[in-house]
């Protein structure tokens, strides 16, 4: 996984709430393509017309925010299916970096794992800086730091779980790290055995 | 000291405290389906990982599978490839599969509970974000990502931060027309989409003690449209009696144990909640959704809402947008909304107890002209349960198809769609846009409703069935 330290550049703002996981990568592209074909799929009801042309009108499609690495979203981003390939989609198209009031539980962790990160600020904090970012200045996350900024607005700090926050900063591989516990997992599974067998006795 | 039943099924499944407030879980119960199931495989398997416990993951074929009567695979190559990638690679790590073939095969959230997988007490699961589901039998259950599905192949485990708790309190008891999903919509309507977000919930009070089983999963089913990962119901004897005589649950001896531990899994009395909501369950009327969030939920006999009136300004944006692309216009009267079709199914709705709802408003009765009915059974179980009380003849006679089980036209994966601009009462659990189709618009609602709506031609509940001499 690519580490998150810091991440500077263009950030668009789409301030709905409630988008869904559905919104940003539709379930035809993920039965049917693979990882690594998504990103010129997120957000396509938006992006593409009805003839699959660019619609002009969305902000993706419009300079300097093709080339967005952050976006500056509304309330409970992400929110709805468990789907991964959301963030996938996301980060394909270039993404690294999620700032909104507030996410779906399921994507923020999916985020974690992609080397993604998701800030949380307050609402009031969301709407200055997408004031700010609609005129294409630059915005810089920082991670180590724990800051938000850009020219015009006095530093943002966010918080994160210190777990997930050392996990984006090392890119790490959570698989190996839980394989070093597997003597723990082994003797819970033991000890499990004679408290709750009806977990086990699946014969 | 007083805990909470998410305390004390979190404490009972830590292998590990981790760094950063963060714990390795246990998982009891892996589920899994073919459209995140074949590239998590594959992951392990490019890292030549072993799956860790085979034996505590179930497959089952439900997203992309085919629901035409007495169809096999997918409906398209893509479809029958990636059915026949889930086969191969989990006879290659013995993971148990219930195959098309297989009388046990359906959708994973109506399968877990009807074959006693998901048990009381149990961590379930599954790389799909209706797992809360199972939280119905006091279970602690949640959807996942490929990564974390992955994770759990390799390692049986998950990595968690403990969410908060939340109770919801319906007080009361509801009227006899009520649904578990008028309930619940009730409630999302209520609270909005976000508020459960970041907690664990769990739901409590007279009336949900009333429902049965497959009313608690239809409750629990939506907890994610709620934003919460998980929702809970303490289990009772009303649990233990569903469970008793299912395939994969403790029998005799051994049930009598399990039971004894799970009367202690209830919260104590005095558990502190971080936060505590009370519901009126006498006031909840039949209830639909009008916009694209489950959250744009009203009583069927309200009208369309005005974003100018019935809104904080914060919401009004979204409300116009939402009534923009569901062509409605504030005011109107919700029964005047003509509808085109009707899907009964999904795992929110389609166990025999929503499949019995629906038949019952339609015997005798026929879907109005130029209207199309669409019921998808959960599983082959409850197709053939419902098959052995005639169920499937009311509806075919009533101009419904009866198909084979799937997650068919809730989600569209397998090409099951509603057309574009097509207007479809559904009972499944997500009304965002194009969620049934590029287009479509989606009004949910119980199989009641659905059943009601598909014979008026508009959407409506039952009793207004008469009202307009149908």
């Amino acid at each position: 996984m690519k580490p998150f330290v810091v991440c500077e550049g263009t950030a668009a703002p789409i301030l709905q709430s409630n988008i869904d996981t559905d919104m940003i990568i539709r379930i035809e592209r993920i039965a049917q393509l693979s990882r690594g074909e998504l990103g010129h799929w997120a957000f396509e009801t938006w992006r593409y017309t009805d003839n699959g042309e660019h619609n002009p009108d969305f902000i993706l499609n419009r300079e300097p925010f093709t080339r967005a690495c952050i976006l500056i979203a509304g309330a409970n981003f992400g929110c709805g299916s468990s789907r991964e390939m959301a963030v996938w989609a996301l980060e394909e198209f270039g993404v690294r970096c999620v700032i909104a009031p507030s996410f779906g539980d399921i994507f923020f962790s999916n985020c974690i794992q992609n080397g993604v990160l998701p800030v949380i600020l307050s609402e009031v904090q969301v709407q200055q800086l997408a004031r700010q970012a609609q005129s294409g200045i630059a915005v810089r996350v920082d991670l180590q730091a724990m800051l938000v900024s850009c020219d015009q607005l006095p530093d943002m700090c966010f918080t994160l779980a210190e777990g997930a926050r050392q996990s984006l900063l090392q890119g790490r591989d959570e698989i190996g790290q839980t394989l070093m516990y597997g003597q723990n997992i082994g003797d819970f599974q033991a000890r499990d055995r004679q408290l709750r067998p009806w977990v086990y006795g699946l014969e | 000291m007083a805990s909470t039943m998410l305390d004390k099924i979190w404490d009972a499944h830590v292998v590990a405290q981790l760094p950063g407030d963060v714990s390795l879980l246990h998982v009891d119960r892996h589920l899994m389906h073919e459209l995140t199931g074949v590239e998590a495989l594959r992951n392990v398997a490019r890292r030549n990982l072993p799956v860790h416990s085979a034996a505590l993951t179930f497959a089952t074929l439900d997203h992309v599978t085919s629901t035409r009567p007495l169809a096999r695979d997918g409906d398209e190559p893509w479809s029958t490839r990636m059915i026949q990638a889930m086969r191969t690679q989990t006879t290659e790590h013995d993971i148990r599969l219930f195959d098309v073939d297989d009388g046990r095969k359906g959708i994973v959230h109506v399968i877990g509970p009807e074959l006693g997988l998901t048990l009381p007490g149990f961590t379930v699961v599954c790389g799909d974000s209706h797992t809360c589901t199972h939280g119905a039998f006091g279970a602690l259950a949640w959807g996942i990502g490929s990564s974390e599905v992955t994770h759990v192949l390799a390692t049986q485990t998950v990595r968690q931060r403990r969410p908060k708790t939340m109770r919801i309190n319906f007080h009361g008891a509801v009227s006899d027309d009520i649904t578990a999903k008028d309930m619940i919509l009730h409630l999302i309507g209520k609270l909005g989409a976000a508020a459960g977000t970041g907690f664990a919930v769990e739901y409590a009070g007279p009336a949900i003690r009333a429902l049965d089983m497959e009313g608690r999963m239809t409750l629990c089913n939506l907890s994610i449209e709620l934003g919460a990962r998980q929702g809970m119901i303490a289990p009772d004897d009303v649990t233990f009696k569903y469970i008793e005589g299912r395939e994969f649950a403790p029998q005799g001896a051994a049930l009598a144990r399990a039971i004894d531990a799970w009367r202690k899994l209830p919260s104590n009395e005095g558990a502190h909640f971080d936060h505590e909501v009370d519901i009126d369950s006498t006031a909840i009327r039949p209830t639909v959704t009008w916009g694209v969030s489950p959250e744009h939920a009203t009583a069927i006999d309200a009208c369309v809402p005005d974003p100018d009136r019935d809104c904080g300004l914060d919401r009004r944006d979204a409300w116009r947008g939402a009534l923009d692309y569901m062509r409605l216009t504030p005011g109107q009267p919700i029964n005047s909304i003509a509808i085109d079709r009707v899907f009964i199914g999904s795992c929110t709705n389609s166990r025999l107890s929503d499949l019995r709802e629906a038949a019952k408003v339609l015997r005798g009765r026929h879907i109005a002209a130029g209207r199309q009915g669409w019921v998808v059974p959960g599983s082959l179980q409850v197709k053939r349960a419902a098959e052995r009380e005639g169920l499937d003849r009311i509806f075919v006679d009533a101009g419904f198809e009866w198909r084979e089980p799937g997650c068919s036209m809730c989600v569209g994966a397998n090409g099951d769609m509603v057309a574009p601009g097509q207007r479809c009462v559904s009972t499944s659990n997500r009304n965002f846009i194009g969620r049934q189709g590029p287009g479509a618009l989606t009004h949910l609602a119980s199989p009641a409703i659905a059943a009601a709506s598909a014979v008026a031609g508009y959407l409506v509940a039952p009793y207004m069935l008469q009202e307009r001499g149908l």
